[in-house]
Order: structure tokens, then sequence, then C-alpha cells
């Protein structure tokens, strides 16, 4: 059993919205990016993985086992952590411990309290005092000290500083050091986290826009500069989400039509981000 | 053993890493027998992903430079002669291609750079 994430043919309909054909894996000791606008279904695809939303049309397993076969078994495996704190704000540290050891029987005390206090969390804060990276790290640390398979982040790291950052990218790194647990998490930007994502899917509009390795996706693309005037039309056909400014033009062109360029533009390797934006403009003019 | 990864490089990720291992088994920095991290311990050591380091061992290992061991890790091969000359040779082969590459762009005669040439040789 390789895989630790099993999607397939996942869809939810709503009234203005609808979330369709989302499949996946994710083999066992990798993370996964999951990209998009605001807005382009990443929190309800989270939502139906982790069970918060109920799971109707296709179908999600984690470490082989779907949520009907054992829920409580299927909770177990997931650790997640979104981008607001679901702690009540009248608790402290300690409420917490109290609370998550009743649901959870996984939970070890002395994890829990290892991340505490390697955080500096304080223990005598109602957690409404709490900075927005201490509620973050709160709950990786209610997250971390359980055993589970899966992390499930839907924009965790946002508003965050850079060291903080940069600590949850080691963690997250740490958690699937022993080719056993995977990681997806959400986010609309992906900055620094793109260095250390193993594969990319991007959505928009509830429908699948990309899905490869990370660095296949860099490689199959180049990010295109130069004058607009000197665009030729069979160029013109191939760029994706051309954004002409007053001095120049921007745009990606897959890698396999690189000789269309000839010598009158600049390119280089582009960034998971810049891939994204430029095709979703290109979606847009549609 | 050193990596040091630049965004600005036009190289992939798993490319650099590749050569700047290579670099260091060619000049004995890292010298034959000597286990290599693991896939993993690298990726997070470096902050790339696991997939990057996998690819950079493995066209290491295609090219001869280490073997991968189940359970043992990935060991520095002996750099037989051949392999170091062959890398050399590559390098040569570079560096002129690209002079050619000017002198052809300025329009230069063959006599020209083969002129420029020579008077490199000999200082």
């Amino acid at each position: 059993m390789m895989e630790l994430l099993e999607v397939k043919n996942l869809s939810k309909h709503y009234k203005n919205f609808d979330l369709k054909d989302i499949s996946f894996t994710l083999p066992k000791g990798y993370i996964m990016g999951y990209v998009g606008a605001n807005g382009s279904g990443k929190t309800t695809t989270l939502n139906l993985i982790t069970g918060v939303l109920k799971c109707v049309e296709g179908d999600v397993r984690i470490d082989g086992l779907s949520r009907e076969k054992g829920e409580q078994a299927y909770k177990e495996k997931i650790g997640y952590v979104g981008d607001e704190s679901y702690f009540p704000d009248h608790f402290k540290i300690k409420h917490i411990r109290n609370v998550i050891k009743d649901f959870y029987p996984t939970f070890s005390k002395d994890k829990f309290n290892g991340f505490i206090r390697k955080w500096n969390l304080p223990e005598n804060k109602l957690i409404k005092d709490f900075s927005r990276g201490m509620k973050v790290m709160l709950m990786f640390a209610s997250v971390l000290a359980r055993d589970t398979k899966l992390l499930v982040l839907d924009e965790a790291t946002n508003g965050l500083d850079p060291v903080m950052r940069t600590e949850i990218l080691k963690l997250l790194q740490e958690y699937v050091m022993d080719g056993e647990r995977s990681v997806i998490f959400s986010t609309h930007i992906l900055s620094d986290l793109e260095q250390i994502a193993d594969y990319i899917y991007f959505i928009h509009r509830g429908r699948t826009i990309l899905y490869d390795a990370k660095d296949e996706l860099i490689e199959n693309f180049l990010l295109v500069k130069g004058e607009s005037a000197k665009i030729p039309p069979a160029l013109k056909k191939e760029l994706i989400g051309l954004e002409e400014k007053t001095y120049g033009f921007e745009a990606i062109l897959p890698s396999d039509k690189a000789e269309l360029l000839g010598n009158a533009f600049l390119f280089e390797k582009p960034t998971i981000d810049q891939i994204v934006i430029h095709y979703i403009k290109s979606r847009e003019e549609q | 053993m050193k990596i040091i990864i630049s965004n600005q490089s036009e190289l992939p990720i798993y490319a650099q890493i590749r050569e700047q291992l290579k670099e260091q088994i060619l000049n004995g920095q890292i010298p034959e027998g000597e286990t290599l991290p693991s896939i993993r311990q690298l990726a997070k050591e470096v902050g790339v992903s696991v997939i990057t380091t996998t690819r950079a061992y493995s066209e290491l290992e295609a090219e001869g430079f280490i073997a991968t061991m189940q359970g043992k890790g990935s060991v520095v091969l002996p750099t037989d002669n051949n392999l170091l000359r062959e890398q050399y040779l590559l390098r040569i082969e570079e560096g002129l291609s690209t002079a050619i590459e000017t002198a052809k762009t300025m329009g230069m005669s063959k006599d020209e750079l083969t002129d420029i040439f020579h008077n490199l040789l000999e200082t």
C-alpha cells in the first residue's frame, strides 16, 4: 500500500458553485500543495477529505480506509490545522489538553507539553489573548501530539511571519521524514511552501487545471517576457495568460514550444505562483 | 559536503544538487566510500522536496558516481580515470562551444578564432 491519500471523482454541488471530478493520489511520505485563487474550491475539497463535509459523490480513502468503514479510525488518522483557531476563546492550554485527550486516544500529553515548551506558548493566558502565530502553533501542537497519518492544512501559514513559516516548513518535512506519513496543504499563495512540495494540484472554479509533480510542472513551462509588438502569430496562439503591459508583455509558454521564441524574447524558469497567475488569467478570458 | 541552492539559477534544483555533489566527488572533498545522507534527510536539510533529491541521486547513480544499496544508503563510488576524463572533456567542449557561438554571433572568421585560441595557449 503505497498511497496514503486517494481521492477519486470527488464532486460537490452548491447553488452557486460546483466542485467537479477532483482525482489524485498522494503516496506515503510526500507533500502536496493544493493551490488556487480564493473561492476556487480548496476548502471544500479539504473538508470533504477530513469528513467535515459529507462526501456524496466520489470516494476518499486515507491509508486504504474510507470514512464509511470506520468514522473514528478515519478521523484518528487525520491532523487538521485551519486558518482560524478552532479552540474556544475562553480556554487555556490546560483545558485543551484535557478535551483532546478525551476525543483522541492516541493523544500524548508528554508530546503536547514538549511542543508547548519548545514554542514558548503561555500556559496561563486565555486563547483569545493569543497572537495569530501562537494560535497556529497551538493547533500544530495538538495535532502533532497525536498518532496521525495525514496532515491537512487549510491556509494554515497565512499571515505568519517568515520565521514561523520556516519553522512550519521544517515541521512538515520532519512529519514525512519516516516515509509513512503525508501532508496536503492548501494555499492561494505558495511562496516559500513551493520549495518543499512534491506534488501540485491546481484548481480554478472547482475544476482541475494542472496536477503533476512540482519539478515536472516547473520544467514544462517557461516564463516569457519581451516586447508585445514582436510576438509572431504562431507564438501568440501558444502563450498562456498573455499579460500586455505598457513596456512589455509577460506570459507562460509550454516548454515544448520553445522553438517558437527565436532570439527576440527573454525566458526563464517560472515559479508555481507565476504559472497559476497566468493560467487563471487565460481562464478568465475564455 | 555542502549544497547551496540558488533560486536565480537557470538550472533546476535537482540539477544544482547533482552538479554540486559531482564537483565535490571529483575533487575529493567527498571521498570514495563515504555514505551520503538519505534522500529524505537531504531534502529536509536543504529544504527541498523529496522528489527533487530523489532525482539528483538517481542521476548521480546513472552516471556512475554513487551506488544505492537497500538499507545501506547511497555510497560514493571510486571515480575511475575514464569517468574523470569524460567529465573534464565535457567541460572543455562546453567552454569551447560557448566561445564558438559567440564568435559566430559577431561574424568572426575561423582563422581569426583559431588565432585567438593559439595566442591564449601561448600565454
